[in-house]
């Protein structure tokens, strides 16, 4: 009964002295939804983009329903009944759903019958599946959810019988979630076989029936995943056992170190993005901001920093006014002042991905003592302090002068938190601490974190990954359309509770 | 093709054979035109080699055209760094020459070697002060530099006519140009110096410049890599956003960069007042404001890169006119057209072979390395 549809015989692919994937072998049975697993940099998406014709095997053959195939463009692929949904959508914002979908695929110079018959086709799809979509609707008008069904759809239309997911929870509510897997799941039980690439256990154990499991480029399991637990799976991906759930002392919150008083904060397209924000963190505690991406996270935290201007409101720093909407401090007088800021988007702001990592490692904290002096940077003192902090963070590699886009995500995120953290700030701001990094680092900057709160420091941690907040903070704050729409004890609180609160349900 | 892993690639490749190979594949089209021309290619590059090595004022006149052109390569790739793309190296180098005349004009009282000195801070200043107003204009109202600064070369151009002809005339004569500045006052030419050792040789306009052309090398070296200023220039230059987070500001180091830069063009003036016309002539700028940013990109905007590609472009200068002299057929706007095509290889078309190189290199010593 079970038919292998997909059979990948002894992948291997390198970029130059990198061998992304070693000798892999997989095999994906028809009609069934499969997880593919593993840290970042373990292979998975390289693995995943050789299927999908983006990339060639350097060896390896690959069979679609037992007959052997050669892949030389994505548009082999989707001959042989392959369609990939990936992280970024690839959709043009100002189109509709259905010049989207037959994008490419036009057939005539104009529209008529074959737009017609397009669109019957589509909603059939829809129907089908239970996909709900207008096709008449603009892209820029969807929400993300949506657009993801849009790419599920266009998959769909030019014949898709294996579908491959690439992390596609990422971006979506708890709400929307649950609604991917219930269209996923239709999908399996319409007969389509489904591939899911994800570093969310969660995730496999919820929805698949099979799991792979990667690690630094070779597969090291395969397993029913009936037959398996989260615990057995983490410790596959990484090779050793990790605690998932962190060892966090009771929180010894002192006097309130940093506190916003009715903040409102405008977009630079004029937007009112913050919408009479009160919060007050103590010293001690982490206070957790959870909330979809996009409702005002991004520039709470840039006005905190003294990025953003303030519209209207205050910030309080220690009890002194430190911004309003007339006077206040820039970043560097912040810095000064006990404040330090892990940005959401390493690469946009908190890293200048061309410079060395020494340069990095000491970014905004360039002209204090001894990294310059009168002006004259110290390059023997910033190599050292860079080897020191290096090492003390675990940054592999551990050299300060390679280029800094040369290191992993994962690495670059800790030469930020490093040389914020090394100034042993009263106040810290993160934002996405762990945003692309793998399990081994996550466990680790966690740790950090938890540290620093022992210390007596106030940490504000915005994190769209609910279980990141969840074991990290010790009270919660949801922020939806610009506005704090709950704060909650970390101890009684589901995330169900949160996550109808980030979907502003209530 | 795949890409390549860029950390993988030695620094000798992408920074020395890459060059030289837009540079070959320059010098075969411009065989080429030459052949096409009527003459003979070989014939042609002995003469550039003999006029620009082959007697010693003609050497003399090579590193003249390259002090000229480290100027101005300098100065573009100052406000490179910063992400800037300062065309106005020519108006820049105008007025900068109109500040070092002013200067030495008005302070001939003092001894000559602070003049000299506060000569080259007035090109400084005069440079600067007109790269200001367009870094000015980019920082507050983001008004594209490229924009600005190619239309400040015209108004500094028309202002110094209207000077010229107008306001600091020499009136003793009709030609645009000024009074010469005292003899004592002129810088001591290369010509001076054979004569202090007793060796005769004819004019050639090199002059103590080429010394101030190397100060200025070490001195941008010094600033983009080893100050604060610099370090903040290339955070804004590279990352905006990241600058902003960082403390920096971008409206400052806009400012800081554009004037250093144009200060840097100034100097050009300083070579060509008190070193080889000493005194103000319409049009003295004659394209290396522009010829720089071609030495520059060619050199990568660092010293190291700008110094010889200077002095190639010097080669050119020299060695093209010494061919227009001797091939009937080869026009003084043929070695335009050759420079032309230097600049499109080095400058334009600088990554059309950079990809293939570069795996050509990394491939063979991945093999190297695995046997």
């Amino acid at each position: 009964m079970v038919s292998p549809i997909l059979e990948l015989t002894n992948i291997n692919k390198s970029f130059g002295h990198v061998h992304a994937n070693k000798n892999i072998n997989l095999t994906i049975n028809k009609g069934t939804i499969h997880g593919i697993i593993g840290e970042n940099g373990a292979g998975k998406s390289t693995l995943m983009s050789i299927v999908f014709g983006l990339y060639q095997a350097n060896s390896g053959t690959i069979k679609v329903n037992g007959k052997e195939i050669n892949l030389r463009s994505p548009k082999d692929s989707i001959i042989n009944g392959i369609g990939m949904v990936h992280q970024h959508f690839m959709l043009v914002e100002n189109f509709t759903v259905l010049e989207n979908i037959i994008l490419g695929f036009e057939g005539e110079l104009v529209f008529g019958k074959n737009l017609e018959k397009a669109k019957k086709d589509l909603k059939d799809l829809c129907d089908t599946y239970k996909l709900n979509i207008d096709l008449n609707s603009t892209i820029s008008d969807l929400s993300v959810g949506f657009r993801q069904r849009v790419e599920i759809l266009k998959s769909l239309y030019r014949g898709a019988e294996i579908l491959i997911l690439d992390e596609p929870t990422g971006v979506l509510t708890p709400q929307e979630v649950d609604e991917l897997f219930k269209i996923l799941r239709s999908l399996k039980e319409e007969g389509k076989t489904i591939v899911l690439i994800t570093h969310k256990l969660i995730e496999i154990m919820d929805l698949t029936s099979e799991v792979s499991v990667m690690r630094q480029g070779e597969m090291v399991g395969h397993t029913k995943t009936e037959n398996t637990n989260k615990e057995q799976l983490a410790e596959m991906m990484v090779g050793r056992s990790v605690l998932l759930r962190l060892d966090k002392s009771e929180v010894k919150a002192g006097g309130v170190l940093f506190s916003v008083k009715n903040l409102t904060v405008k977009d630079d397209l004029d937007v009112t993005r913050v919408k009479n924000v009160d919060l007050e963190i103590r010293s001690g505690e982490i206070l957790g901001l959870a909330g979809v991406t996009g409702n005002g996270q991004t520039e709470l935290l840039e006005a905190l920093s003294g990025i953003r201007k303030v519209e209207s409101g205050e910030i309080y720093l220690e009890g002194k006014k430190v911004s309003d909407s007339q006077n206040f401090l820039d970043p560097r007088e912040l810095k000064d002042k006990g404040l330090a800021h892990v940005p959401e988007d390493r690469q946009r702001m908190g890293l200048v991905t061309d410079f060395k990592a020494y340069e990095n490692l000491i970014f905004g904290y360039h002209d204090q003592q001894p990294f310059s002096k009168s002006s004259v940077l110290n390059h023997r003192d910033i190599i050292s302090h860079s080897k020191k902090i290096m090492e003390e963070y675990d940054v592999r590699p551990q050299s300060p002068n390679l280029i800094t886009s040369n290191f992993s995500g994962g690495n670059q995120q800790k030469i930020i938190l490093s040389r914020e953290l090394n100034e042993n700030p009263k106040v810290l701001l993160v934002g996405q601490p762990t945003r692309g990094v793998d399990i081994g680092a996550i466990e680790f900057i966690h740790q950090r974190l938890i540290d620093m709160r022992d210390r007596g420091a106030a940490i504000l941690l915005v994190s769209v990954e609910l279980d990141e907040v969840l074991s990290l903070s010790d009270r919660i704050a949801v922020m939806f359309d610009g506005k704090i729409v709950g704060e909650k004890d970390n101890k009684n609180v589901t995330d169900r509770e949160l996550g109808l609160l980030m979907a502003g349900v209530v | 093709m795949a890409p390549v892993d860029k950390s993988k690639i030695p620094w000798w490749v992408s920074n020395l054979i890459v060059p030289l190979v837009n540079l070959t594949l320059a010098l075969l089209v411009s065989g080429l035109f030459i052949f096409i021309a009527g003459e003979n290619p070989y014939e042609a590059v002995r003469l550039i080699i003999y006029g620009s090595f082959g007697y010693i004022e003609g050497f003399a006149y090579t590193l003249y055209y390259t002090t000229n052109f480290v100027f101005t390569g300098l100065a573009f790739a100052v406000a490179f760094h910063c992400r800037l793309f300062n065309i106005g190296g020519e108006g820049q180098a105008y007025i900068g020459g109109l500040g070092v005349f002013l200067v030495a004009i008005n302070f001939s009282f003092l001894p000559v070697p602070i003049i000299w000195l506060l000569s080259i801070a007035g090109a400084v200043v005069f440079g600067a002060a007109w790269a200001f107003i367009p870094a000015y204009l980019q920082a507050t109202r983001g008004s594209h530099v490229v924009i600005t600064t190619i239309m400040f070369n015209f108004i500094a151009a028309s202002l110094m006519v209207f000077l010229l002809v107008d306001v600091i005339r020499d009136t003793a004569q009709m030609g645009p140009h000024t009074v010469a500045l005292p003899k004592e006052q002129w810088f001591p030419s290369f010509k001076d110096f054979a004569a202090l050792l007793g060796i005769k040789i004819r004019y050639s306009p090199l002059n103590i410049s080429f010394l101030l052309a190397i100060a200025a090398s070490v001195f941008v070296w010094f600033l983009v890599w080893k100050t604060r200023w610099g370090y903040e220039m290339r955070a804004v230059g590279h990352n905006t956003q990241a600058a902003i987070y960082a403390g920096i500001s971008p409206y400052k180091n806009i400012i800081i960069a554009m004037c250093i830069s144009g200060g840097l063009a100034g100097l050009l003036g300083v070579n060509e007042i008190l070193g080889v016309h000493h005194k103000i002539v319409a049009g003295f700028p004659a394209g290396y404001g522009f010829t720089g940013i071609a030495v520059a990109l060619m050199g990568r905007n660092h010293p190291i890169g700008i110094f010889p590609a200077a002095f190639l472009f010097g080669i050119l200068y020299q060695g093209g006119s010494e061919v227009t002299f001797d091939m009937p057929n080869i026009t003084r706007y043929m070695f335009v057209a050759v420079q032309g095509v230097i600049i499109l290889f080095s400058g334009a078309l600088e990554n059309l072979f950079r990809p293939q190189i570069e795996s050509f290199f990394v491939n063979r010593l991945n093999i190297k390395a695995s046997a």
